[in-house]
C-alpha cells in the first residue's frame, strides 16, 4: 500500500472511532433501560395510580401530567416561535436591533435549565400570581424551548430555494402572499420536525418543572391548568432518591415509558417529514 | 409603420446599478417599442440581467442592490407611479433555470392570477389552457394537469414557466437567457412561442446565444462591462455594426 493510501486508512479509521464512540452510550443507555425497564411494564403501569407509597400501582398521574405540559407548553411556544421566525427571516432587515434579537436568541438557548425554573418561578409563580400549576410550568418549558422552535423554523425557511420567493414576486405576489403560499408549504415539515423534537425536550425537562408545577405526590389527577401536576421526570427522580425501596423494575420502566415518549415523538417527527417529501 | 411615431412602450433614461459600491450597468438610456422582440447580447457581466431585473424591479429584493435613473412604462414612472405587484403583473419574467413552484402544473399557472385575486374557476381554467396553447405545451400535458410540474422534462419546465407568466396577460415579456438549460428541440419551440407572442407582447430578450438574438430579435442591443455599446435592427447589427468590439463579440472574437 502506498503512503497516501495507508494515511487515508488511518484518517478514516480515526473518524470511524470517533463515530463509534458516538453510538456505544445510546446502545448502552437505551440498552439498560429496556432490560432492567421491561419487566415493569404494563397497561396496568401505565394507567392507575400509584399506591403504597409509591412503591407499587402505576405511574399515570405522572404521565398525564407530562402530557398535560407538553401540550399547553407547544400551544404557547410553537405560534410565536415560528411567528418570530417567519418575521426575522422574511421581512426583517439586517440592522443592529435583528442582530441584537438573534444574540438573545442564542444566548436563550444556552442558558441552563435550572435558571429557567428560577426565571418561571419569579415570572409566572410568583409575580403574575398564577402558583405552583401546570399554566406556570408549561409556560416556562415553552418560554426554554422558544430558541429551539425559532432556531429549526428559520433553518427551514432557509432551506426554501431562493428561486421560490423570485418566481412568486415575479408573478405578481406581495411579500405576504410569497411567504404564505409560496414559502410556507415547502417549509412546514422542517418547521413540524423542529417542533416535535422541542416537544421530546419539553417532555424529559426536570429543572424548569421542579419550582413551577411538579408534585411529590398528588392523589388526584389535575382539574385545571392551575392545578399541580406530578410529571415524568421528576417522578423518577423522587422514585430514585427520595424514597427508599422502589423495586429496580419500577424506576426503569419510568425512564423507559419517558424514553420512550421521546423516542416515538422523533419517530413521528421523521415520518412527517418523508410524508411530505413524498407528495411533492 | 405609417403615422406619427408612437410613444414607446418602455423609456429607460439614465439607468444605473449598483451592487454595494460595484457598477453593473451605467448610465443606460434607450426606448423600447410596443410588440418589438429588443435582444440584448454581451458577455457575462456586461450588466444585461441587471438592466432586466430593473425592468420588474426585481432587484429590488437584495438589500445591497441600488438602482438609479428612471424607467417609464406607457410614461409612467414605474417606482413613483405603478405598484410594485402591478407592474410585475404587466411585466412578466422568464427564468434562465426553469423554476416550476412545488405545485401541480395547473396551480404553477394559475398561481398568479390567484394571487391576483381571481377566483373565478372557469376563467381560470380557461387561462390555463390558453396559457398553454401559447406556450405550445398544452398537448403535451392537457391530460395530466393535477401531475407534479416537477416530473416534466426541462424544456417542458421551461415551457410551463412561459405559460405561467402568460397567465397574468402581461404586457411586456422579459426573458433572462431562457434557453441556457434547454435541447435545440426545446429552444425552437420557445422561440416559435416568443415569435407568436410578439403580435401582442413587448418582449426583452436577454441571451448569451448571438446566434439566438439574430433569429428572433427586430433589434439588437450589445452591452460590454456595463455599458450599452451599440444598438441597431438586428440585421444592422449583425452585418454592419458601427462599433469594433460590437463585430468583434459578434465573429466570436471575445466573449
Amino acid at each position: 500500500m502506498t503512503r497516501e493510501g495507508v494515511r487515508q486508512k488511518i484518517g478514516f479509521g480515526t473518524l470511524l472511532f470517533a463515530t463509534l464512540l458516538v453510538v456505544v452510550p445510546v446502545v448502552f443507555v437505551v440498552g439498560t433501560i429496556v432490560a432492567k425497564g421491561w419487566s415493569a411494564l404494563s397497561l396496568d403501569f401505565l394507567f392507575t395510580m400509584p399506591t403504597e407509597g409509591m412503591k407499587a400501582g402505576g405511574i399515570f398521574p405522572a404521565l398525564v401530567g407530562t402530557v398535560y405540559l407538553v401540550v399547553v407548553a407547544i400551544v404557547f411556544a410553537l405560534p410565536i416561535g415560528v411567528m418570530a421566525a417567519i418575521y426575522l427571516s422574511e421581512y426583517a432587515r439586517d440592522n443592529v436591533l435583528t442582530r441584537l434579537i438573534n444574540l438573545a436568541i442564542i444566548n436563550l438557548a444556552g442558558v441552563s435549565s435550572v435558571v429557567f425554573g428560577l426565571f418561571g418561578l419569579s415570572l409566572f409563580v410568583v409575580f403574575l400570581k398564577f402558583g405552583v400549576s401546570i399554566i406556570s410550568g408549561a409556560l416556562t418549558l415553552g418560554v426554554m424551548t422558544l430558541p429551539v422552535i425559532i432556531t429549526t423554523t428559520r433553518e427551514a425557511l432557509r432551506s426554501v430555494p431562493r428561486s421560490y420567493r423570485e418566481v412568486s414576486f415575479s408573478l405578481g405576489a406581495s411579500r405576504w402572499q410569497t411567504v404564505r403560499h409560496s414559502v410556507l408549504p415547502s417549509a412546514i415539515p422542517g418547521i413540524l420536525t423542529g417542533a416535535i423534537l422541542s416537544i421530546g425536550r419539553v417532555a424529559g425537562e426536570t429543572a424548569p418543572i421542579l419550582f413551577t408545577v411538579a408534585a411529590f405526590y398528588l392523589p388526584n389527577l389535575p382539574h385545571s391548568l392551575s392545578d399541580q401536576a406530578m410529571a415524568l421526570p421528576y417522578h423518577l427522580y423522587i422514585i430514585s432518591t427520595q424514597i427508599p425501596g422502589i423495586p429496580e423494575n419500577y424506576r426503569y420502566g419510568t425512564a423507559l415509558v419517558l424514553v420512550g415518549l421521546v423516542l416515538i415523538m422523533n419517530i413521528s417527527a421523521s415520518i412527517i417529514r418523508s410524508r411530505y417529501r413524498k407528495r411533492k | 409603420m405609417t403615422g406619427p411615431a408612437p410613444s414607446p412602450k418602455i423609456e429607460v433614461r439614465d439607468l444605473a446599478v449598483h451592487y454595494g459600491k460595484e457598477p453593473a450597468l451605467r448610465g443606460l438610456t434607450l426606448d423600447i417599442q410596443a410588440n418589438e422582440i429588443l435582444s440584448i447580447i454581451g458577455p457575462s457581466n456586461s450588466g444585461k440581467t441587471s438592466f432586466l431585473r430593473s425592468l420588474n424591479r426585481l432587484n429590488d429584493l437584495e438589500p445591497r442592490i441600488r438602482v438609479t435613473g428612471t424607467i417609464r412604462l406607457d410614461g409612467k414612472d414605474i417606482r413613483r407611479d405603478v405598484a410594485v405587484e402591478d407592474l410585475r403583473k404587466r411585466v412578466g419574467m422568464i427564468f434562465a433555470l426553469p423554476n416550476p413552484l412545488p405545485l401541480s402544473i395547473y396551480d404553477n399557472i394559475v398561481y398568479g392570477p390567484k394571487m391576483a385575486g381571481v377566483r373565478d374557476k372557469k376563467l381560470l381554467v380557461r387561462l390555463v389552457e390558453e396559457s398553454l396553447r401559447s406556450a405550445y405545451l398544452w398537448d403535451e400535458v392537457k391530460d395530466r394537469l393535477k401531475n407534479s410540474a416537477f416530473k416534466l422534462s426541462g424544456g417542458q419546465q421551461q415551457r410551463l414557466c412561459i405559460a405561467r407568466t402568460l397567465a397574468l396577460r402581461p404586457e411586456v415579456i422579459l426573458y433572462d437567457e431562457p434557453c441556457s438549460g434547454l435541447d435545440p428541440i426545446s429552444t425552437a419551440k420557445v422561440e416559435e412561442s416568443m415569435a407568436e407572442l410578439r403580435k401582442d407582447h413587448t418582449i426583452v430578450l436577454v441571451t448569451n446565444n448571438t446566434k439566438q438574438a439574430a433569429r428572433v430579435g427586430t433589434r439588437t442591443a450589445f452591452f460590454l462591462m456595463g455599458e450599452m455599446i451599440e444598438i441597431g435592427p438586428t440585421d444592422k447589427i449583425f452585418t454592419s455594426p458601427e462599433n469594433k468590439r460590437t463585430e468583434d463579440y459578434i465573429v466570436g472574437r471575445f466573449g
